[in-house]
Protein backbone atom coordinates (compact mmCIF):
# COMPACT_ATOMS: atom_id res chain seq x y z
CA UNK A 1 0.00 0.00 0.00
CA UNK A 2 1.48 3.36 -1.00
CA UNK A 3 0.23 6.30 0.98
CA UNK A 4 0.26 10.08 0.47
CA UNK A 5 -0.91 11.73 3.68
CA UNK A 6 -2.36 15.01 2.38
CA UNK A 7 -2.61 16.64 5.82
CA UNK A 8 -0.18 15.95 8.64
CA UNK A 9 1.77 18.27 10.95
CA UNK A 10 5.17 16.60 11.00
CA UNK A 11 6.89 19.40 12.92
CA UNK A 12 4.88 18.11 15.88
CA UNK A 13 5.97 14.49 15.39
CA UNK A 14 9.05 12.45 16.17
CA UNK A 15 11.53 10.58 14.04
CA UNK A 16 9.95 7.36 15.36
CA UNK A 17 6.79 8.49 13.58
CA UNK A 18 8.69 9.03 10.35
CA UNK A 19 10.09 5.51 10.55
CA UNK A 20 6.67 4.00 11.34
CA UNK A 21 5.08 5.96 8.50
CA UNK A 22 7.70 4.77 6.03
CA UNK A 23 7.20 1.17 7.18
CA UNK A 24 3.44 1.65 6.71
CA UNK A 25 3.90 2.75 3.09
CA UNK A 26 3.84 6.53 3.47
CA UNK A 27 6.04 8.01 0.73
CA UNK A 28 4.74 11.57 0.55
CA UNK A 29 3.05 14.09 2.82
CA UNK A 30 1.65 17.59 2.72
CA UNK A 31 2.06 19.64 5.88
CA UNK A 32 -0.35 22.56 6.18
CA UNK A 33 0.76 25.59 8.18
CA UNK A 34 -1.40 25.78 11.29
CA UNK A 35 -1.76 26.88 14.91
CA UNK A 36 0.98 25.70 17.23
CA UNK A 37 -1.19 25.08 20.28
CA UNK A 38 0.33 28.19 21.82
CA UNK A 39 -0.67 31.50 20.27
CA UNK A 40 1.98 33.33 18.28
CA UNK A 41 2.58 36.94 19.21
CA UNK A 42 4.21 38.33 16.07
CA UNK A 43 4.50 38.02 12.32
CA UNK A 44 8.16 37.03 12.62
CA UNK A 45 7.12 33.95 14.55
CA UNK A 46 5.13 32.84 11.49
CA UNK A 47 8.06 33.46 9.18
CA UNK A 48 10.39 31.26 11.21
CA UNK A 49 7.72 28.58 11.16
CA UNK A 50 7.26 28.83 7.38
CA UNK A 51 11.04 28.70 6.91
CA UNK A 52 11.10 25.56 9.03
CA UNK A 53 8.33 23.91 7.00
CA UNK A 54 10.16 24.61 3.74
CA UNK A 55 13.65 23.99 5.09
CA UNK A 56 14.46 21.73 7.99
CA UNK A 57 11.24 19.70 7.95
CA UNK A 58 11.57 18.91 4.26
CA UNK A 59 15.15 17.78 4.85
CA UNK A 60 14.16 15.79 7.93
CA UNK A 61 11.45 13.95 5.98
CA UNK A 62 13.88 13.15 3.19
CA UNK A 63 16.15 11.38 5.69
CA UNK A 64 13.31 8.90 6.21
CA UNK A 65 12.42 8.40 2.58
CA UNK A 66 9.34 10.64 2.57
CA UNK A 67 8.70 13.53 0.17
CA UNK A 68 7.50 16.59 2.08
CA UNK A 69 5.37 19.44 0.76
CA UNK A 70 3.69 22.31 2.56
CA UNK A 71 0.71 24.59 2.35
CA UNK A 72 1.40 28.12 3.56
CA UNK A 73 -1.16 30.45 5.08
CA UNK A 74 -2.62 32.19 8.10
CA UNK A 75 -4.75 29.74 10.09
CA UNK A 76 -8.31 30.81 11.04
CA UNK A 77 -7.72 30.91 14.78
CA UNK A 78 -4.86 33.40 14.58
CA UNK A 79 -6.56 35.44 11.88
CA UNK A 80 -8.43 36.92 14.85
CA UNK A 81 -5.25 38.27 16.45
CA UNK A 82 -4.29 41.76 15.25
CA UNK A 83 -0.67 40.99 16.08
CA UNK A 84 -0.66 38.21 13.47
CA UNK A 85 -2.77 39.53 10.60
CA UNK A 86 0.24 41.26 9.03
CA UNK A 87 1.52 37.89 7.90
CA UNK A 88 -0.92 38.12 4.97
CA UNK A 89 1.41 40.69 3.43
CA UNK A 90 4.33 38.29 3.75
CA UNK A 91 2.61 35.34 2.09
CA UNK A 92 3.29 36.14 -1.60
CA UNK A 93 7.00 35.54 -1.26
CA UNK A 94 6.40 32.13 0.30
CA UNK A 95 3.74 31.17 -2.21
CA UNK A 96 6.36 31.44 -4.96
CA UNK A 97 8.45 28.63 -3.47
CA UNK A 98 8.95 25.13 -4.82
CA UNK A 99 7.78 23.14 -1.81
CA UNK A 100 4.48 25.02 -1.52
CA UNK A 101 1.59 23.13 -3.12
CA UNK A 102 -1.38 25.13 -1.81
CA UNK A 103 -2.50 28.11 0.25
CA UNK A 104 -3.72 27.10 3.70
CA UNK A 105 -4.96 26.06 6.15
CA UNK A 106 -7.45 28.87 5.81
CA UNK A 107 -11.18 29.00 6.49
CA UNK A 108 -13.28 29.36 9.64
CA UNK A 109 -12.78 28.60 13.30
CA UNK A 110 -15.32 30.79 15.11
CA UNK A 111 -16.90 32.37 12.01
CA UNK A 112 -15.76 35.91 12.79
CA UNK A 113 -15.49 38.82 10.31
CA UNK A 114 -11.71 38.75 10.86
CA UNK A 115 -11.58 35.10 9.82
CA UNK A 116 -13.67 35.83 6.77
CA UNK A 117 -11.38 38.69 5.76
CA UNK A 118 -8.27 36.49 5.97
CA UNK A 119 -10.05 33.62 4.22
CA UNK A 120 -11.19 35.75 1.29
CA UNK A 121 -7.76 37.35 0.92
CA UNK A 122 -6.03 33.99 0.91
CA UNK A 123 -8.37 32.62 -1.76
CA UNK A 124 -7.38 35.66 -3.83
CA UNK A 125 -3.72 34.85 -3.24
CA UNK A 126 -4.32 31.27 -4.36
CA UNK A 127 -5.70 32.59 -7.62
CA UNK A 128 -2.83 35.03 -8.09
CA UNK A 129 -0.24 32.29 -7.53
CA UNK A 130 -2.12 29.58 -9.45
CA UNK A 131 -2.24 27.40 -6.36
CA UNK A 132 -4.99 25.25 -4.91
CA UNK A 133 -6.46 26.20 -1.54
CA UNK A 134 -6.66 23.99 1.53
CA UNK A 135 -9.66 24.93 3.66
CA UNK A 136 -10.27 24.01 7.29
CA UNK A 137 -13.85 23.70 8.53
CA UNK A 138 -14.81 24.62 12.08
CA UNK A 139 -15.22 22.03 14.81
CA UNK A 140 -18.11 23.98 16.34
CA UNK A 141 -21.23 24.66 14.27
CA UNK A 142 -19.63 22.70 11.44
CA UNK A 143 -22.63 22.49 9.09
CA UNK A 144 -23.26 26.23 9.05
CA UNK A 145 -19.53 26.89 8.80
CA UNK A 146 -19.14 24.53 5.87
CA UNK A 147 -22.10 26.06 4.08
CA UNK A 148 -20.67 29.57 4.49
CA UNK A 149 -17.24 28.26 3.41
CA UNK A 150 -18.70 27.00 0.14
CA UNK A 151 -20.47 30.31 -0.51
CA UNK A 152 -17.19 32.16 -0.13
CA UNK A 153 -15.37 29.70 -2.40
CA UNK A 154 -18.10 30.15 -5.01
CA UNK A 155 -17.71 33.93 -4.84
CA UNK A 156 -13.91 33.77 -5.04
CA UNK A 157 -13.70 32.97 -8.71
CA UNK A 158 -11.50 29.96 -8.02
CA UNK A 159 -12.28 26.73 -9.81
CA UNK A 160 -14.09 24.63 -7.19
CA UNK A 161 -11.80 21.74 -8.13
CA UNK A 162 -8.84 23.81 -6.90
CA UNK A 163 -10.23 23.76 -3.37
CA UNK A 164 -10.17 21.00 -0.77
CA UNK A 165 -12.50 21.34 2.20
CA UNK A 166 -11.19 19.38 5.15
CA UNK A 167 -12.33 17.80 8.44
CA UNK A 168 -15.65 16.72 6.96
CA UNK A 169 -18.16 14.25 8.36
CA UNK A 170 -21.41 12.51 7.44
CA UNK A 171 -23.33 15.78 7.67
CA UNK A 172 -21.05 17.96 5.56
CA UNK A 173 -19.64 15.73 2.81
CA UNK A 174 -22.51 15.98 0.34
CA UNK A 175 -22.63 19.75 0.07
CA UNK A 176 -18.89 19.84 -0.57
CA UNK A 177 -18.92 17.19 -3.29
CA UNK A 178 -22.00 18.78 -4.87
CA UNK A 179 -20.11 22.08 -5.08
CA UNK A 180 -17.34 20.50 -7.15
CA UNK A 181 -14.66 20.84 -4.50
CA UNK A 182 -12.60 18.06 -2.97
CA UNK A 183 -13.78 16.44 0.23
CA UNK A 184 -11.17 15.55 2.86
CA UNK A 185 -11.52 13.58 6.05
CA UNK A 186 -9.24 13.61 9.07
CA UNK A 187 -9.20 10.17 10.66
CA UNK A 188 -8.62 10.51 14.40
CA UNK A 189 -8.33 7.88 17.10
CA UNK A 190 -11.51 8.96 18.88
CA UNK A 191 -13.03 12.12 17.53
CA UNK A 192 -13.43 13.66 14.07
CA UNK A 193 -13.78 10.51 11.96
CA UNK A 194 -12.96 6.81 12.34
CA UNK A 195 -11.78 4.31 9.67
CA UNK A 196 -15.08 2.39 9.81
CA UNK A 197 -17.21 5.50 9.45
CA UNK A 198 -14.95 6.58 6.60
CA UNK A 199 -15.55 3.29 4.79
CA UNK A 200 -19.30 3.75 5.14
CA UNK A 201 -19.03 7.24 3.65
CA UNK A 202 -16.91 5.95 0.75
CA UNK A 203 -19.47 3.23 0.05
CA UNK A 204 -22.11 5.91 -0.19
CA UNK A 205 -20.38 8.77 -2.05
CA UNK A 206 -17.74 6.91 -4.08
CA UNK A 207 -14.04 7.63 -4.50
CA UNK A 208 -13.99 10.67 -6.74
CA UNK A 209 -12.54 13.88 -5.22
CA UNK A 210 -12.18 12.25 -1.79
CA UNK A 211 -9.02 12.37 0.33
CA UNK A 212 -8.19 10.77 3.65
CA UNK A 213 -5.62 12.17 6.06
CA UNK A 214 -4.37 11.64 9.60
CA UNK A 215 -4.12 15.36 10.45
CA UNK A 216 -1.72 14.11 13.12
CA UNK A 217 -0.31 16.92 15.23
CA UNK A 218 0.60 17.64 18.85
CA UNK A 219 -2.81 16.50 20.09
CA UNK A 220 -4.16 12.99 20.59
CA UNK A 221 -3.70 11.69 17.06
CA UNK A 222 -2.06 8.90 15.09
CA UNK A 223 0.05 9.28 11.92
CA UNK A 224 -0.98 5.81 10.73
CA UNK A 225 -4.75 6.30 10.50
CA UNK A 226 -4.39 6.50 6.71
CA UNK A 227 -3.05 2.93 6.81
CA UNK A 228 -5.88 1.82 9.10
CA UNK A 229 -8.41 3.33 6.72
CA UNK A 230 -6.83 1.49 3.79
CA UNK A 231 -7.06 -1.78 5.70
CA UNK A 232 -10.68 -1.08 6.65
CA UNK A 233 -11.46 -0.43 2.98
CA UNK A 234 -9.95 -3.78 1.97
CA UNK A 235 -11.82 -5.58 4.74
CA UNK A 236 -15.06 -4.04 3.48
CA UNK A 237 -14.49 -5.31 -0.05
CA UNK A 238 -12.81 -2.37 -1.77
CA UNK A 239 -10.00 -3.39 -4.13
CA UNK A 240 -6.32 -2.56 -3.80
CA UNK A 241 -6.77 -0.19 -6.73
CA UNK A 242 -9.59 1.58 -4.87
CA UNK A 243 -7.32 2.02 -1.86
CA UNK A 244 -4.50 3.30 -4.08
CA UNK A 245 -6.86 5.81 -5.61
CA UNK A 246 -7.97 7.24 -2.27
CA UNK A 247 -4.63 7.08 -0.47
CA UNK A 248 -2.29 8.00 -3.33
CA UNK A 249 -3.72 8.99 -6.71
CA UNK A 250 -6.34 11.41 -5.39
CA UNK A 251 -3.92 13.53 -3.33
CA UNK A 252 -1.42 13.41 -6.20
CA UNK A 253 -4.12 14.68 -8.55
CA UNK A 254 -5.24 17.45 -6.20
CA UNK A 255 -1.88 18.80 -5.08
CA UNK A 256 -0.49 18.13 -8.56
CA UNK A 257 -2.71 20.99 -9.70
CA UNK A 258 -0.02 23.26 -8.22
CA UNK A 259 2.51 21.97 -10.78
CA UNK A 260 4.96 21.76 -7.90
CA UNK A 261 4.60 18.24 -6.58
CA UNK A 262 7.92 16.38 -6.53
CA UNK A 263 7.44 12.70 -5.87
CA UNK A 264 9.81 9.77 -5.49
CA UNK A 265 10.93 8.04 -8.64
CA UNK A 266 8.75 4.96 -8.97
CA UNK A 267 11.72 2.97 -10.18
CA UNK A 268 14.12 4.12 -7.49
CA UNK A 269 15.25 1.64 -4.93
CA UNK A 270 13.86 2.02 -1.44
CA UNK A 271 15.93 3.96 1.05
CA UNK A 272 18.68 1.89 2.56
CA UNK A 273 18.60 0.99 6.22
CA UNK A 274 20.31 4.24 7.08
CA UNK A 275 17.84 6.17 4.93
CA UNK A 276 20.76 7.88 3.19
CA UNK A 277 20.42 6.25 -0.20
CA UNK A 278 17.06 7.63 -1.16
CA UNK A 279 16.50 9.30 -4.47
CA UNK A 280 13.64 11.56 -3.47
CA UNK A 281 15.59 14.69 -4.09
CA UNK A 282 15.79 13.82 -7.74
CA UNK A 283 12.11 13.31 -8.36
CA UNK A 284 10.50 15.02 -11.28
CA UNK A 285 7.82 17.64 -11.01
CA UNK A 286 4.31 16.58 -11.94
CA UNK A 287 2.51 19.18 -13.98
CA UNK B 1 34.58 20.96 -4.54
CA UNK B 2 33.44 20.54 -8.09
CA UNK B 3 32.91 23.88 -9.74
CA UNK B 4 29.76 24.36 -11.77
CA UNK B 5 30.48 24.97 -15.41
CA UNK B 6 28.38 27.23 -17.57
CA UNK B 7 25.76 24.52 -17.47
CA UNK B 8 24.33 25.40 -20.83
CA UNK B 9 24.63 21.93 -22.32
CA UNK B 10 23.41 20.01 -19.32
CA UNK B 11 19.65 20.07 -19.64
CA UNK B 12 18.69 23.58 -18.61
CA UNK B 13 15.98 25.26 -20.65
CA UNK B 14 18.43 27.58 -22.37
CA UNK B 15 15.82 29.59 -24.22
CA UNK B 16 13.96 30.42 -21.05
CA UNK B 17 17.23 31.06 -19.24
CA UNK B 18 18.25 33.63 -21.87
CA UNK B 19 14.89 35.38 -21.47
CA UNK B 20 15.21 35.45 -17.70
CA UNK B 21 18.81 36.67 -17.84
CA UNK B 22 17.70 39.53 -20.07
CA UNK B 23 14.87 40.26 -17.69
CA UNK B 24 17.11 40.58 -14.61
CA UNK B 25 19.55 42.76 -16.57
CA UNK B 26 16.82 45.24 -17.44
CA UNK B 27 14.68 44.75 -14.31
CA UNK B 28 16.83 43.63 -11.37
CA UNK B 29 13.77 43.73 -9.14
CA UNK B 30 12.50 40.62 -10.92
CA UNK B 31 15.33 38.53 -9.52
CA UNK B 32 13.69 37.25 -6.30
CA UNK B 33 10.65 35.79 -8.06
CA UNK B 34 12.66 34.26 -10.92
CA UNK B 35 15.24 32.92 -8.49
CA UNK B 36 12.58 31.21 -6.35
CA UNK B 37 10.89 29.62 -9.37
CA UNK B 38 14.08 28.59 -11.19
CA UNK B 39 13.78 24.85 -10.54
CA UNK B 40 10.29 24.83 -12.02
CA UNK B 41 11.07 27.07 -14.96
CA UNK B 42 14.68 26.25 -15.92
CA UNK B 43 15.20 22.66 -14.86
CA UNK B 44 15.49 20.35 -11.89
CA UNK B 45 17.55 17.25 -11.20
CA UNK B 46 21.09 15.95 -11.39
CA UNK B 47 23.23 17.93 -13.81
CA UNK B 48 25.96 15.43 -14.50
CA UNK B 49 26.49 11.71 -14.92
CA UNK B 50 28.19 11.22 -11.59
CA UNK B 51 27.51 8.10 -9.57
CA UNK B 52 24.30 9.12 -7.79
CA UNK B 53 24.67 6.39 -5.18
CA UNK B 54 27.98 7.93 -4.12
CA UNK B 55 26.51 11.41 -3.71
CA UNK B 56 22.78 10.96 -3.04
CA UNK B 57 22.23 14.51 -1.79
CA UNK B 58 24.39 16.15 -4.46
CA UNK B 59 26.73 17.53 -1.85
CA UNK B 60 29.61 17.40 -4.32
CA UNK B 61 27.85 18.07 -7.59
CA UNK B 62 25.65 20.97 -8.66
CA UNK B 63 22.11 20.17 -9.66
CA UNK B 64 20.32 21.73 -12.61
CA UNK B 65 18.48 24.13 -10.33
CA UNK B 66 21.81 25.23 -8.82
CA UNK B 67 23.13 25.97 -12.29
CA UNK B 68 20.00 27.81 -13.36
CA UNK B 69 20.07 30.02 -10.27
CA UNK B 70 23.79 30.59 -10.69
CA UNK B 71 23.30 31.79 -14.25
CA UNK B 72 20.62 34.21 -13.08
CA UNK B 73 22.94 35.61 -10.42
CA UNK B 74 25.83 35.99 -12.86
CA UNK B 75 23.59 37.86 -15.31
CA UNK B 76 22.20 40.09 -12.56
CA UNK B 77 25.49 40.95 -10.83
CA UNK B 78 26.81 43.59 -13.33
CA UNK B 79 23.63 45.65 -12.91
CA UNK B 80 23.50 45.18 -9.13
CA UNK B 81 25.89 48.01 -8.34
CA UNK B 82 28.61 48.10 -5.73
CA UNK B 83 29.45 44.97 -3.72
CA UNK B 84 27.75 46.42 -0.63
CA UNK B 85 24.48 46.85 -2.51
CA UNK B 86 24.77 43.46 -4.20
CA UNK B 87 25.41 41.59 -0.99
CA UNK B 88 22.34 43.18 0.54
CA UNK B 89 20.17 41.71 -2.20
CA UNK B 90 21.93 38.35 -1.91
CA UNK B 91 21.36 38.28 1.85
CA UNK B 92 17.69 38.97 1.21
CA UNK B 93 17.55 36.08 -1.29
CA UNK B 94 19.35 33.84 1.16
CA UNK B 95 17.33 34.65 4.25
CA UNK B 96 14.02 34.48 2.40
CA UNK B 97 15.10 31.38 0.52
CA UNK B 98 14.29 27.74 1.08
CA UNK B 99 17.24 25.36 1.42
CA UNK B 100 17.67 25.04 -2.35
CA UNK B 101 17.76 28.79 -2.87
CA UNK B 102 20.17 29.25 0.03
CA UNK B 103 22.43 26.61 -1.36
CA UNK B 104 22.52 28.31 -4.76
CA UNK B 105 23.49 31.64 -3.20
CA UNK B 106 26.25 30.04 -1.15
CA UNK B 107 27.65 28.19 -4.13
CA UNK B 108 27.82 31.35 -6.21
CA UNK B 109 29.31 33.72 -3.60
CA UNK B 110 32.90 33.49 -4.80
CA UNK B 111 32.01 34.53 -8.34
CA UNK B 112 29.89 37.59 -7.53
CA UNK B 113 32.61 40.17 -6.81
CA UNK B 114 32.08 40.23 -3.05
CA UNK B 115 35.70 40.15 -1.91
CA UNK B 116 35.45 43.66 -0.52
CA UNK B 117 32.45 42.89 1.71
CA UNK B 118 33.45 39.66 3.43
CA UNK B 119 31.69 40.44 6.69
CA UNK B 120 28.29 40.68 5.01
CA UNK B 121 28.85 37.70 2.75
CA UNK B 122 30.20 35.59 5.60
CA UNK B 123 27.01 36.20 7.56
CA UNK B 124 25.33 33.84 5.13
CA UNK B 125 28.14 31.31 5.34
CA UNK B 126 27.97 31.37 9.14
CA UNK B 127 24.21 30.96 9.11
CA UNK B 128 24.54 27.89 6.92
CA UNK B 129 27.28 26.46 9.12
CA UNK B 130 24.91 26.62 12.08
CA UNK B 131 22.38 24.49 10.16
CA UNK B 132 22.15 20.72 10.36
CA UNK B 133 20.95 20.40 6.78
CA UNK B 134 23.98 18.76 5.16
CA UNK B 135 23.26 20.38 1.80
CA UNK B 136 23.70 23.81 3.39
CA UNK B 137 26.81 22.82 5.33
CA UNK B 138 28.41 21.41 2.17
CA UNK B 139 27.59 24.55 0.18
CA UNK B 140 28.97 26.77 2.95
CA UNK B 141 32.46 25.23 2.86
CA UNK B 142 33.08 26.30 -0.71
CA UNK B 143 35.68 28.72 -2.05
CA UNK B 144 34.27 31.84 -0.42
CA UNK B 145 34.68 30.28 3.03
CA UNK B 146 38.14 28.96 2.28
CA UNK B 147 39.24 32.41 1.15
CA UNK B 148 37.60 34.51 3.85
CA UNK B 149 36.55 32.52 6.91
CA UNK B 150 38.91 33.08 9.89
CA UNK B 151 40.98 30.10 10.98
CA UNK B 152 39.03 29.18 14.09
CA UNK B 153 35.66 29.17 12.37
CA UNK B 154 37.04 27.42 9.33
CA UNK B 155 38.45 24.58 11.42
CA UNK B 156 35.10 24.16 13.15
CA UNK B 157 33.41 24.11 9.76
CA UNK B 158 35.65 21.23 8.67
CA UNK B 159 34.99 19.43 11.93
CA UNK B 160 31.27 19.91 11.44
CA UNK B 161 31.59 18.18 8.07
CA UNK B 162 33.21 15.22 9.81
CA UNK B 163 30.43 15.17 12.40
CA UNK B 164 27.54 15.41 9.98
CA UNK B 165 28.97 13.15 7.29
CA UNK B 166 29.59 15.83 4.68
CA UNK B 167 32.46 14.42 2.59
CA UNK B 168 35.66 16.42 2.92
CA UNK B 169 35.74 16.49 -0.87
CA UNK B 170 33.15 19.24 -0.47
CA UNK B 171 35.60 21.41 1.49
CA UNK B 172 37.41 23.87 -0.75
CA UNK B 173 41.06 24.60 0.01
CA UNK B 174 41.48 21.81 2.54
CA UNK B 175 45.07 21.06 1.64
CA UNK B 176 46.00 24.73 1.65
CA UNK B 177 44.39 25.57 5.00
CA UNK B 178 44.90 22.29 6.86
CA UNK B 179 47.08 23.05 9.89
CA UNK B 180 48.27 21.37 13.08
CA UNK B 181 45.32 22.64 15.11
CA UNK B 182 42.80 21.17 12.68
CA UNK B 183 44.66 17.85 12.76
CA UNK B 184 44.64 17.94 16.56
CA UNK B 185 40.89 18.56 16.62
CA UNK B 186 40.23 15.76 14.13
CA UNK B 187 42.48 13.39 16.09
CA UNK B 188 40.51 14.20 19.25
CA UNK B 189 37.31 13.38 17.40
CA UNK B 190 38.81 10.07 16.26
CA UNK B 191 39.88 9.25 19.83
CA UNK B 192 36.41 10.07 21.13
CA UNK B 193 34.79 7.86 18.52
CA UNK B 194 37.19 4.98 19.20
CA UNK B 195 36.57 5.24 22.93
CA UNK B 196 32.86 4.98 22.23
CA UNK B 197 33.34 1.99 19.98
CA UNK B 198 32.09 3.97 17.00
CA UNK B 199 33.49 4.00 13.52
CA UNK B 200 36.15 6.55 12.60
CA UNK B 201 35.42 7.62 9.05
CA UNK B 202 37.96 7.34 6.27
CA UNK B 203 37.86 11.12 5.86
CA UNK B 204 38.80 11.61 9.50
CA UNK B 205 41.64 9.12 9.24
CA UNK B 206 42.94 10.77 6.11
CA UNK B 207 42.81 14.21 7.66
CA UNK B 208 44.90 13.16 10.65
CA UNK B 209 47.29 11.27 8.41
CA UNK B 210 46.45 7.91 9.93
CA UNK B 211 45.31 6.36 6.71
CA UNK B 212 46.59 8.37 3.79
CA UNK B 213 45.61 5.76 1.22
CA UNK B 214 41.98 5.33 2.26
CA UNK B 215 39.29 6.25 -0.21
CA UNK B 216 37.43 9.47 0.51
CA UNK B 217 34.00 9.37 2.14
CA UNK B 218 31.08 9.95 -0.11
CA UNK B 219 27.59 9.64 1.26
CA UNK B 220 26.29 11.61 4.21
CA UNK B 221 24.99 9.38 6.97
CA UNK B 222 24.07 11.54 9.93
CA UNK B 223 22.44 14.89 10.47
CA UNK B 224 23.01 15.44 14.16
CA UNK B 225 25.85 17.76 15.02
Amino acid sequence: MRIFDPHIHMTSRTTDDYRAMYDAGVRAVTEPAFWLGQPRTSVDSFLDYFDGLLGWERFRASRFGIAHHATIGLNPKEANDPRCIGVLEKLPRYLAKDGVVAVGETGFDSMTPEEEFAFVRQLELAGEHELPAMVHTPHRDKEAGTRRTLEIVAQSGLDAADVVVDHLNERTVDMVLDSGSWAAFSIYPDTKMSPDRMVTILQRVGLERVMVNSAADWGHSDPLTTLYTGRAMLAAGFTEDDVDRVLWRNPVEFYGRSGRLVLPDENASAPAADFAGNSLARGEAID
Amino acid sequence: MTQPNAGLDTGLDTQRLAQQQERVRTDPGALPVLFAAAARTLGRGPASDHDAAGDPDDLLHPRLEDLGRRELLLAWRPVAGAPAAAVEVLADLYHHGDADERRAVLRALRDLDLDSVPAAALDMVRDALRANDTRLVAAAVGPYASEHLPDGEWRHAVLKCLFTGVPLAAVDGLERRRDDELVRMAAALAAEREAAGREVTADTRRLIGADAGAPADTAATDTKD
